[in-house]
């Protein structure tokens, strides 16, 4: 405790308390709780029955009241801790309940009935994860459709982002042409043309291409991304001019100087275009909604939503499906988040 | 030793597919590269994606005025018969024009009306709340880089699983309940009370992206010289003074670029609260995109040239926005080159 409370709390100069220390440190670790604890307490809620889920007020870890089969009866019992006259207690199970007695045996015993005021009992409960919340869906609904749709998408647009963008990158840093800073003046306008702005006539274009209802009508028209051209574009203006030239008077040809030299060189940062580009395509939930209206090609964004909608919402299904939907996203954090966090503060993109 | 050449096996069996096609794509490509000259590659290099661009971004855009000034349910353009600004006249109809619940779309005005006012609460709350935990963050902090972590994790995460998230919490029997339970105050449903469902979109939406203006605030602190707080360490000036004179004008840039950043978003919020309250109850979180959704495409009354026309209304705001933004970038700029 003693080191690692220090090497925690340490400050500049080893100065005594300050009250922005301790303002710093509550906000800390509000902002500690307030932003993990909500995704925390879904996936924990997630594993919960329904009966469970019902409950208020609401218990953290799921639980669920402990059954037993008793001889001589066809039912399993509900089992209690029930407490005796003279001050013990006892497992017993349930036969029924008449007014404010219940009328328990004891499991191993069950030849004598014992009376027992229902205000001295409390249901037996123990630990339990329902696993079924999550092979249920999976199996008798279409989220596995549903997930294989989402990775579709976003493995296919990611890849063609990746592609389109760089060539159009390698066009506007590495060559002079006439209607260059057009171009790129189209590109950069872009960024302010919202989906929201254009959905009415790209559903019209979509739909006369016959991508209505197709999985390629989600993914064309997010690939082009100007965010993607303009990272990668500043990225290559800093590939020496030099390398290409060597590699012309070699007779390499346009296309494989792409290839073999500007496209390796420009690694680092197709690698942090891909990591954005999977969180977005696999985010997205508006385009998707709109160009897809049969359920087998959901992605799983928007069968979630369609779901959750629905009048008598199965809760327990739909949080399972959330932490479902949750994984990869957290698995971008965890593991590649230091790229997207310098990235954005390199960039001011997001 | 062996696991690297091992991998780098697999690497290079895994690649052999990819280069094999970069090589037969190099054939017709340099057929065409010794018809147009090294120069005319360039056109080729840019051809996918300025394709793409036009058809799904450009195309569109031009279209949208079209659509705006016809009528009909119909989506193809050829069997849509033109109106003139009879869209827009729609849009602007009120017999009181102090109470835009007398306007024929009355709807698309409590959008408005709802949008202005979640952007400007919205977004004045966010930047406090970012501004201060970058402040924060940019204290000398053990994990520092954790702590940053902790607040931009949100930003990750869809929409869609926002909303859920906050639904769940925002329940009856939901965590928010179960918390001021404990305080003795009766479980109360927020999502069917008009107010409370607004604020719920609010807070929400500031949840899920403060991180990312944090983040960018914080690397505007970090860019200012520490030895303009040593000197003013040493001069003895008071901590407020040193916020006012030195981190707040030269954060200023910053500052401006993250408030209108967030101000574009914001116009646009619509995912997270289509999840959390589909726009409800009533009106009372219907937001523009999702006025421009419903009117286009998922009312039985869809009207896609009445939403065209709004879309358009919302796009002047946004361009105007823009612009904005693209000023004071080129305003840092020429002070960076001075």
């Amino acid at each position: 405790m003693g080191v690692a409370s220090r090497f925690i709390l340490r400050r500049r100069g080893g100065k005594s308390w300050h009250w922005t220390d301790i303002v710093t440190w509550v906000w800390l670790i509000g902002g500690l709780i307030i932003m993990f604890g909500p995704a925390v307490w879904l996936t924990f809620s997630s594993f919960k029955t329904p009966a469970a889920l019902a409950e208020f007020p609401p218990s953290i870890l799921p639980y669920i009241t402990s059954q037993a089969t008793v001889q001589g009866y066809d039912k399993p019992l509900q089992l209690f801790d029930a407490k005796m006259p003279d001050g013990s207690t006892r497992v017993l199970a349930e036969v029924r309940r008449i007014g404010l007695v219940a009328q328990m045996v004891d499991p191993k015993a069950p030849g004598e009935i014992v009376r027992v005021n229902i205000g001295d009992r409390t249901p037996v409960r123990s630990v339990s994860f329902a696993t079924e919340n999550y092979t249920t869906p999976f199996t008798q609904f279409d989220f596995l459709r549903y997930l294989w749709n989402s990775v579709f998408v976003t493995v296919t647009a990611t890849l063609i982002t990746l592609i389109v963008n760089s060539m159009a990158a390698f066009a506007l840093s590495k060559y002079e042409f006439k209607g260059r800073s057009l171009a790129m003046l189209i590109i950069l306008a872009t960024l302010m043309v919202p989906l929201s702005v254009i959905m009415v006539p790209l559903y019209s274009i979509i739909s006369s291409l016959g991508l209505f209802n197709s999985l390629w009508g989600v993914i064309l028209p997010t690939v082009a991304t100007p965010t993607g051209v303009f990272i990668l574009r500043q990225y290559m203006l800093t590939i020496p001019d030099e390398l290409i030239d060597a590699a012309r008077m070699d007779k390499a040809s346009e296309w494989q100087i792409y290839w073999r030299i500007v496209l390796p060189l420009t690694a680092p940062a197709l690698a942090v275009l891909a990591i954005f580009s999977v969180v977005w395509r696999w985010n997205d939930f508006l385009w998707p909604l709109i160009v897809l209206s049969r359920r087998e090609l959901y992605t799983l964004q928007v069968g979630l939503s369609i779901y959750s909608g629905e009048l008598n919402v199965q809760w327990h299904f739909i949080l399972a499906m959330t932490v479902v939907t949750m994984i990869p996203v957290v698995l971008v954090f965890i593991f590649l988040q230091r790229f997207i966090t310098t990235g954005i503060a390199g960039t001011g993109l997001k | 030793m062996s696991t690297t050449s091992l991998t780098d096996r697999l690497g290079s069996l895994l690649m052999a597919p990819v280069h094999l096609l970069m090589r037969i794509i190099d054939i017709p490509l340099r057929a065409v590269q010794k018809a147009t000259g090294i120069g005319g590659m360039a056109t080729v290099f840019l051809a996918p994606n300025m394709l793409i661009f036009g058809i799904f971004v450009l195309l569109p855009l031009v279209i949208n005025f079209v659509y705006s000034m016809t009528g009909g349910t119909a989506f193809f353009l050829s069997e849509r018969n033109f109106v003139g600004a009879e869209q827009y006249q729609r849009l602007f109809t009120c017999t009181n024009y102090l109470d835009p619940m007398s306007c024929q779309e009355d709807a698309f005005w409590a959008a408005v009306g709802n949008t202005f006012w979640f952007v400007i609460l919205q977004v004045a709350l966010m930047i406090c709340v970012s501004l201060i935990t970058a402040l924060i963050l940019n204290r000398d902090l053990a994990a520092r880089s954790f702590w940053r972590a902790v607040f931009f994790f949100p930003v990750l995460l869809s929409p869609v699983v926002v909303g859920l998230i906050w639904k769940w919490i925002l329940q009856r029997q939901g965590l928010l309940n179960f918390g001021l339970y404990q305080f003795g105050i009766e479980p109360y449903t927020w999502l069917t009370d008009r107010n409370w469902t607004f604020i719920a979109t609010i807070g929400v939406s500031i949840w899920a992206h403060m991180g990312l203006y944090t983040l960018i605030l914080l690397a505007g602190l970090q860019a200012i010289p520490k030895d303009l707080y040593e000197a003013a360490e040493m001069d003895g000036t008071k901590p407020a003074r040193v916020f006012r004179r030195i981190t707040l004008p030269l954060l200023a840039p910053n500052l401006l670029v993250v408030v209108v950043l967030a101000l574009i978003k914001a116009v646009q919020i619509f995912d997270e609260v289509y999840v959390l309250t589909g726009g409800g109850p009533g009106t009372s979180t219907l937001y523009l995109t999702q006025y421009i959704y419903e009117t286009g495409f998922a009312s039985a009354l869809r009207n896609p040239g009445l939403a065209a026309a709004a879309s358009i209304l919302m796009g002047l705001v946004l361009v105007v926005l823009t612009l904005i933004q693209l000023g004071i970038g080129q305003r840092g700029e020429k002070k960076g080159k001075r």
